[in-house]
């Protein structure tokens, strides 16, 4: 739902990279996104062509990596991905799952000219 | 050419809420985060927690809605300080907006401050306000299943309430499969149970409020 204002925060990130590197254009900005966010791809595309039209951001493509979720069984150790519903751990079949992956909310880099 | 940037993508949100958080510190003001769905009672709840506490500690409020004044309304009938804000669509509270609601408020005259988000399980978690803890209230008519179904809410608060507990009679909550939800996701959760409404189960609740005030002032 707040992708606008997301992607005006990647926009302004990479703007202010991309000038450090004193790059003359960004082509493209890597994005990891884990699937906790609630972030949705295609929003955050379309609202970067529109706010990066009058940048050196121009025509940039957002490559997004997605991290599923992962979680740690604390009883015993074993790593898994939750399905649906459940979270309680496939091996032991206890309930007490500390996330280890998914929450991942960064620019990994930006590519430039 | 390739620049490394490793950026969190909220990092000015994190930077903001960090330096609201050290005004609060240097007031010595508590402040909490009260996050819920729309209608699961986090103005009953402030509104009672008012009524019980006000002799002794003084409590200001920073309502979140995305229109009107209903809420604030309510808070301030009951002759405390209030800020709305409104965010005008937006689905969650950032730090911005808390920091200008601060700059509204006589920080020497609170000792605790609620601030309440907008009605939502899903944005308020990614965005942290200055806030020294953050609260989620479930009703139980929302269902037992919402810590999976939202996980980041629950795992990103500090306390639970469960609010509305008078209607458990009428209704299918499994409290101990809830509670098992939550405590496996986050375990070092305080769970509290109470009716904002009958006022059951509040003590508990106000004690800890208290507990964490007294902490913060130690």
């Amino acid at each position: 739902m707040h992708e606008l204002g997301v992607t005006q925060e990647v926009l302004d990130i990479a703007l202010n990279k991309a000038r450090e590197a004193q790059a003359s254009r960004i082509t493209k900005i890597n994005l990891v996104i884990g699937e906790m966010s609630g972030i949705v791809d295609d929003s955050v595309q379309f609202y970067f062509d529109f706010l990066s039209q009058d940048s050196i951001a121009r025509d940039a493509r957002l490559s997004f990596r997605r991290v599923p979720m992962q979680v740690r069984c604390r009883r015993c150790g074993f790593s898994f991905s939750p399905e649906k519903l459940d979270w309680s751990c496939p091996k032991c079949k206890e309930w007490d799952a500390e996330v280890t992956a998914g929450k991942e909310f960064y620019i990994d880099s930006i590519e430039v000219d | 050419m390739k620049v490394k940037v490793l950026q969190n993508i909220l990092d000015a949100n994190t930077q903001m809420a960090q330096k609201n958080q050290r005004l609060l510190d240097n007031h010595r003001i508590l402040a909490l985060n009260i996050m819920a769905s729309p209608g699961a009672g986090k103005t009953s709840l402030i509104l009672k927690t008012i009524a019980r506490l006000k002799d002794k500690t003084r409590i200001a409020v920073i309502e979140g809605d995305i229109a009107s004044t209903i809420d604030a309304d309510r808070i301030s009938d009951q002759g405390v300080a209030v800020v709305q804000i409104n965010t005008g669509g937006g689905c969650h509270l950032d730090a911005n907006m808390v920091e200008n609601a601060l700059n509204n408020l006589k920080l020497n005259e609170i000792d605790l401050l609620f601030i309440e988000n907008v009605g939502n399980l899903v944005c308020p978690a990614a965005f942290r306000l200055g806030e020294h803890k953050r609260v989620v209230l479930l009703s139980v008519p929302e269902g037992d299943d919402k810590p999976i179904k939202y996980p980041m809410m629950f795992t990103e608060s500090e306390a639970v309430v469960i609010n509305k507990t008078d209607l458990m009679p009428l209704l299918d909550f499994d409290l101990d499969a809830f509670k098992r939800k939550v405590i496996g996701l986050n375990p070092d959760v305080e769970i509290f149970q109470l009716s904002a409404k009958t006022g059951q189960g509040l003590d508990p609740w106000l004690s800890w409020l208290e507990a964490e005030l007294k902490s913060l002032r130690a």
